[in-house]
């Protein structure tokens, strides 16, 4: 980490805390990322990774801990502050409404108006246009609600919708679970060209190998608890998978 | 728009006749067409019913359909508020109950308050009795919504508790009694002769109207031209301005050959001084009050629902109410407006409804919060939530009316009348499923 180490973090969290009932799903975690950068997280299910990241993005109110935005600490509380720090999410279940077309999606909750406070559907719609034409150029079903869409479709708009307002801080929870190969290949694509234009961007998945290739570092937590960090090129895809499942560090352990 | 299939689903296998055609270019919603359908049938049935049985067809009268206009407004006014709460997959059991409660609180206003202060038919009185009652109604949808959003407790069982308690609140407040008569301006709110606006204001009316219409369709189409969008046909507009202009016209002309009853138009030119010419003289009603109430409800609502972010999120939070909180939408702050707005449409609705019986009752309302969800679902609001639409709720609310006044029309009695009203909202919501389903 040495060359990041003089740039201040584009998001710092700090001893993040959350309890659910008792259990406590992310247990003083603290984790950071850079501008450019890609950082993975990695766990079974349940091991917080999600609930971690929900609390970066506004969903869930960490009950301790400090989030350091660029340096500054940060007051999240709810998903409209984290987009005021130009934190988006693309969540695992999309966070779509089925009913509503791919435009009112995308701009949902930050419609254009025009005069009299009148939402602007056709601006939006031609927005939409230009957007899909570069994430997705098959995308024709503009006036359908997003529930006659494909799943590759539906999450193209999930993208679309993060991208569009010009994140510095992503956060893509499972972005390629419900994808086919080649639409995989084009979010794997979308992420070089995010991470090339000084996004930072924390994303969550499953597959180790897809991780190995798309991220800086990777994070692995287990039981709510942060297991290490660690830079993808010093590590094993056998390292990782140990980390994941065990919950040991082999690379400290064997220091 | 965004929340009914739009015609553009239909399969291109099938050869193209000429009605799909149509339907493609002018962009008509189907199920409006479907609704249009249903009532025109139930209209003739009944007419033709009474014509054979009777030998007099007394539904396809300008009398019988301008009351008609009238009884629906009422049902009308809380269906459009109705929508918003199912769509958001909430329910209002409590609305007949509230309107009974604001006719009553209207009622002490106008008729023991107010003319201590003001003097007995002081013009203000009308003024500060309909907004009381509308703030009224307002604060206790308000309450209700608080009561589901803040301390989670289920729509339906708030709701159902509103119809008692509001009920009796309303017994309570007056003691049983019948309050009347209510003020004399107030009454105009509810129709009848006077309440209507005549040939004059419905010609007025009708243009306005028809105007509208036209600016629509061609601003619509600047807009589109604007963003590249693809144009209907050129004949298609002219069909649309036709049919819009049509229907409006032919609506004037249907209450303004309506004519007072003899017996008001001699007190009425003895009043005025007017002599009554040889073979009587005809003065119109034109569109009633309360209907135009309805109208400019159904217009504002549409608009709400349609072109304002408020009726974007109610879509939303009906669609995923998940996704509708990570959107950064307050959904509970969103519910309380949501039953604060029923609550309003309530009360407006109950100045139509006391003002028309020319006096308050705490029965007044009773079994309304029926009619209201039926005529919101009949009019394709779904239970589901996520789907709906003002103007289906407003036909859905003349649907049960002209099933009420036909029924009455032809001589069913007040339990035959029961079955036919349910089977018919159950047979509604199955069609409107095998539509849905076909629609996919």
């Amino acid at each position: 980490m040495s060359n990041s180490e003089q740039k201040t973090p584009l998001v710092d969290l700090r001893n993040i805390s959350i309890s659910f009932g008792g259990i406590k799903a992310v247990d003083d975690v603290s984790l950071d990322l850079y501008p450019g950068e890609v950082v993975g997280l990695l766990g079974h299910n349940g091991a917080g990774k999600s609930t971690l990241i929900k609390i970066l993005s506004g969903a869930y109110e960490a009950d301790s801990g400090e989030i350091w935005i660029n340096g500054e600490k940060a007051e999240i509380n709810s998903p409209r502050d984290a987009r005021d720090y130009n934190i988006e999410t693309i969540y695992q279940t999309l966070a779509l409404a089925d009913n509503l077309d791919a435009a009112s999606n995308l701009f949902l909750g930050r419609e254009l108006v025009g005069r009299f406070g009148m939402v602007d559907d056709a601006r939006m719609e031609a927005e939409t246009r230009k957007i899909m034409a570069r994430l997705n150029p098959n995308f024709k079903k503009l006036k359908e609600p997003v529930s006659a869409l494909s799943g590759g479709q539906r999450q193209s708009v999930a993208i679309a919708r993060a991208v569009y307002f010009n994140a510095r801080i992503l956060i893509m929870d499972e972005p390629t679970a419900a994808l086919g190969v080649h639409e995989t290949a084009m979010v794997a694509d979308l992420i070089k060209e995010l991470k090339a234009q000084g996004l930072g961007i924390f994303l969550i998945s499953h597959d180790t190998r897809e991780m190995m290739e798309l991220c800086d570092r990777v994070s692995v937590m287990k039981n709510g608890q942060m297991i290490g960090t660690e830079r993808v090129e010093d590590v094993t895809e056998d390292d990782i998978l140990s980390m994941i499942i065990l919950g040991k560090n082999p690379k400290r352990e064997a220091a | 728009m965004t929340q009914t299939p739009s015609s553009s689903g239909q399969s291109p296998k099938r050869r193209e006749s000429a009605v799909s055609r149509l339907l493609q270019a002018t962009e008509l919603d189907t199920r409006l067409l479907g609704m249009v359908a249903a009532l025109a049938m139930i209209w003739i049935g009944f007419h033709f019913f009474g014509l054979f049985k009777t030998g007099f067809g007394a539904f396809l009268t300008p009398r019988n359909l301008w009351n008609l206009s009238v009884q629906t407004s009422s049902i009308g006014i809380m269906a459009t508020g109705m929508v918003l709460v199912i769509v958001t997959r909430n329910i209002d059991l409590s609305v007949g109950s509230i309107l009974g409660f604001c006719a009553i609180a209207m009622g002490m206003m106008q008729v023991h308050i107010l003319p201590q202060y003001l003097g007995l038919g002081h013009p203000a009185i009308w003024i500060i009795t309909v907004i009381f009652g509308m703030a009224v109604g307002a604060v206790i949808g308000a309450l209700h919504g608080w009561l589901i959003a803040y301390l989670a407790i289920p729509a339906f069982i708030v709701t159902l508790g509103g119809l008692l308690v509001w009920r009796g609140a309303a017994f309570l407040v007056a003691r049983g009694e019948t309050i009347s008569p209510v003020d004399a301006t107030f009454a105009l709110l509810g129709g009848g002769p006077y309440g209507a606006v005549g040939a004059m204001g419905s010609w007025i009316v009708g243009l306005i109207g028809c105007a509208a219409v036209i600016y629509m369709i061609v601003a619509g189409r600047r807009k589109r031209k604007t963003f590249g969008f693809p144009q209907r046909p050129v004949w298609a507009e002219y069909f649309l301005s036709a049919l819009g202009c049509g229907v409006i016209v032919g609506a004037v002309l249907l209450v303004n050959s309506y004519y007072w009853p003899r017996g008001i138009v001699r007190s009425y030119a003895a009043e005025n001084n007017i002599e009554i010419p040889e073979g009587g003289l005809f003065i119109s009603h034109g569109f009633a009050i309360p209907v135009l109430i309805l109208l400019g409800v159904g217009i504002g609502m549409t608009i709400l629902m349609n072109r304002t972010r408020f009726g974007r999120y109610v879509f939303a939070i009906g669609g995923n109410p998940e996704a509708a909180k990570l959107a950064g939408i307050n959904t509970r702050w969103m519910t309380v407006k949501i039953f604060a707005l029923m609550g309003l449409l309530t009360g407006l609705s109950s100045v139509v409804a006391s003002a028309r019986l020319g006096s308050a009752t705490n029965a007044l309302g009773t079994l309304d919060e029926l009619y209201v969800i039926a005529a919101a679902v009949i009019g394709g609001t779904s239970l589901a939530g996520g789907v709906g639409t003002i103007y289906g709720a407003i036909l859905g609310a003349f649907v049960m009316q002209s099933l009420q006044t036909g029924m009455v029309l032809v001589g069913f009695d007040a339990a035959m009348q029961q079955i036919v009203v349910g089977s018919v909202l159950v047979l509604a919501v199955y069609l409107d499923n095998q539509y849905r389903r076909a629609s996919k």
